[in-house]
């Protein structure tokens, strides 16, 4: 170390108080960018805006089924993101992110099918049910995190939550399950529910599979992106990261590490929640196979295979894989499922840190070496 | 003086082992302590006794006066104790930056937050390493970027676990004017260190723990002389 000493001031080492100028919205904005997420500057984010332009153009385009069909992409990125948060960014692999998906996709049909669509109910059936979704993780992650339960427990533990809800919801075709009009079905499931409905003078909008319901959806996967990069570059991000890479340094920095991590199960819950509510209301049906051992494995597949530490990557992973999916089942779904097991194996062997992580690293470095 | 930490008939076992056997031990604000003693002597697990990481069998631990035995180790540290292990416990894929920005951010922000950290930074001699990942640092550079991160939340109480461990000869002198330069700012310091030659260049009191037992306590000089300590190093541990 042949490095000049440096004078020691005395200066104190912790800066004295100074009243922060920046408004809280700044703060927030600023945090679009920053340590915890890839893609920064004006070429990111134009990139990212032709994205929605096209997005949003596609439509004008395409016919409503395909329209639909994207729509049904979309409404299971917000589980993807979800589980991103949950496994990538804190570290633990949960296998069970279906659980909440499965009880708020039920809770969603049985809200409305009792209470029905008018003033817009759909929606805050919705928000119960992405709520009920949160809480339920935040259950479970107590349990598990203040149980001391880590690494492949934690897959074990929430695997074994989702199908015990499926096998329970499987058996409940006698007509005493019922939950106010609402029958449960059992093993064929429930339908008849009523789609997102946006109260309208004149008669109301029902955003059935089709354009409006697109536009609603794309809305929520764009705001949903840009609030976690918010939020995982914030202070609440970066201890996720910390607990992720030494858990016990965390703690040993005055992290309550075990509420940090039940936090970000929550709100991995709350968002394949999101998806539950949104898939029911997509095509007012829902079933206990959406809990099941396939459903369980399909949402670690698209993450890791785009990348479960970059919520970019986990994004676009997931609508590419599920895209990628939906072309092979056209083959039969069996052979799509042998795919995508192939496709897991490869990207854990080839690239670890997923697919679309290492060709946006990449690119990161052809554009910066490009303007030098 | 004031005693900031207070250690009654501390009790520890691992299995069969006594790890910590009825330490009594005091720490006055102020001082530059060092704990020695020959390997397995139970110095880390008394660290980790004092930070909650480890449950004791009985005994108390009292800081700045309140009882902290059954605290969690965050509540702990939030009292103002900061640590530096053994092995460097740092986020060794994160930057230097980003080690130091998680470890102020519950008590800076915005401003405050990036000024003690290139404070930090300047103190530890990490400038041209902001943006390297952690664990491409130097060992030395780990340990400082570690003392670091404990600074820069301004502790009452610093404990250093084997602080120069594997630094060389010049990383180690400067570590001594490192730790000074803090004791002088008023953070009391418990220090774990092997090389005498250190123990004498810092501290002001020093205890010698062995077999989980304070075996001895005194000034520098008088530990020095304490001929039962030569016999601990020199002579194998058969008591
Ligand atoms: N978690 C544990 N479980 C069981 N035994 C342990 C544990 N931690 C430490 N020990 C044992 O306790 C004894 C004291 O270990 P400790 O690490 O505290 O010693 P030390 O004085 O720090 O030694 P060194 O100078 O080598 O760092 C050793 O015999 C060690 O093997
Ligand atoms: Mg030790």
């Amino acid at each position: 170390m042949d490095r000049p000493d440096t004078p020691h001031t005395d200066e104190p080492l912790v800066a004295e108080t100074q009243i922060e100028r920046r408004s809280a919205l700044a703060i927030w904005i600023s945090r679009l960018e920053g340590p915890q997420t890839m893609g920064r500057g004006p070429v990111f984010w134009a990139t990212a805006a032709l994205v929605v332009l096209a997005a949003i153009l596609y439509p004008l385009f395409s016919d409503p089924f395909a329209v639909g069909n994207s729509a049904y992409f979309m409404v299971w990125t917000f589980m993807a993101m979800g589980l991103g948060v949950v496994w990538g960014y804190t570290g633990a692999l949960s296998f069970g992110q279906t659980a909440f998906f499965g009880l708020a996709g039920y809770a969603y049909g049985v809200l409305t099918i009792n209470f029905g669509a008018a003033y817009g109910f759909t929606w805050i059936a919705l928000m119960i049910s992405v709520a009920l979704g949160g809480l339920f993780a935040m259950l479970i992650g107590y349990f598990m995190f203040y149980g001391r339960i880590k690494g492949v427990f934690v897959g074990i533990v929430t695997l074994s939550v989702t199908l015990v809800l499926e096998t329970f919801m499987a058996q409940t075709a006698g007509p005493q399950w019922r939950i106010g009009e609402a029958r449960l079905n059992g093993f064929n499931g429930m339908s008849g529910m009523p789609p997102l409905t946006i109260p309208w003078p004149g008669g109301d909008v029902l955003l059935y599979p089709g354009v409006g319901l697109y536009y609603v959806l794309l809305a929520m996967v764009v705001l949903c992106y840009l609030g976690l990069r918010m939020l995982l570059n914030a202070p609440f991000g970066n201890v996720l990261v910390a607990i992720r890479e030494n858990p016990e340094r965390a703690e040993m920095l005055g992290y309550d590490t075990r509420a940090y991590q039940m936090l970000s199960f929550a709100l991995g819950g709350a968002l394949a929640g999101l998806s539950g509510a949104l898939y029911t209301a997509w095509g007012q049906y829902i079933t206990p196979s959406s809990m099941g051992l396939t459903a369980a494995a399909l949402p670690i597949v698209w993450v890791a295979v785009g990348g479960r530490r970059d919520i970019t990557a986990t994004l676009l992973g997931t609508l590419a894989v599920l895209f990628a999916f939906q072309l092979l089942t056209v083959y039969g779904s069996q052979y799509a499922l042998i795919v995508m097991g192939a496709l897991l194996l490869f990207t854990v062997l080839l690239t670890p840190e997923g697919l679309i992580a290492t060709a946006m690293r990449w690119l990161g470095r052809l554009v910066g070496r490009a303007k030098r | 003086m004031t005693e900031i930490l207070s250690v009654s008939k501390l009790n520890k076992k691992f299995g069969g082992v006594t790890v910590a056997n009825d330490i009594d031990f005091t720490l006055h604000a102020g001082t530059m302590h060092c704990l020695i003693g020959p390997n397995g002597a139970g110095k880390s697990t008394f660290f980790r006794l004092i930070l909650g990481e480890h449950a004791p069998d009985s005994g108390t631990i009292l800081f700045r006066g309140a009882d902290i035995t059954r605290l969690r180790s965050f509540e702990r540290i939030r009292r103002g104790i900061s640590v530096k292990f053994q092995v460097p416990g740092i986020f060794k894929a994160l930057s230097v930056r980003q080690n130091l920005d998680v470890a102020f951010q519950h008590h800076l922000h915005g401003h405050n937050l990036s000024s003690t950290v290139k404070r930090v930074v300047e103190f530890t001699n990490l400038e041209a390493e902001v943006e390297t990942p952690a664990g491409a640092l130097s060992h030395g550079q780990q340990q400082w970027l570690e003392i670091g991160m404990a600074v820069g939340v301004e502790p009452t109480l610093l404990l250093l676990d084997e602080p120069t461990a594997g630094m060389s000869p010049d990383e180690t002198r400067k570590t001594g004017e490192m730790l000074h330069d803090l004791n002088q700012r008023g953070i009391t310091i418990l220090a774990v260190e092997h090389d005498m030659a250190f123990v004498e260049q810092i501290a002001t009191q020093v205890t010698v723990l062995h077999f989980g037992r304070i075996f001895a306590e005194g000034t520098i000089a008088e530990i020095i002389d304490h001929p039962g300590v030569q016999d601990i190093y020199l002579g194998g541990s058969d008591e």
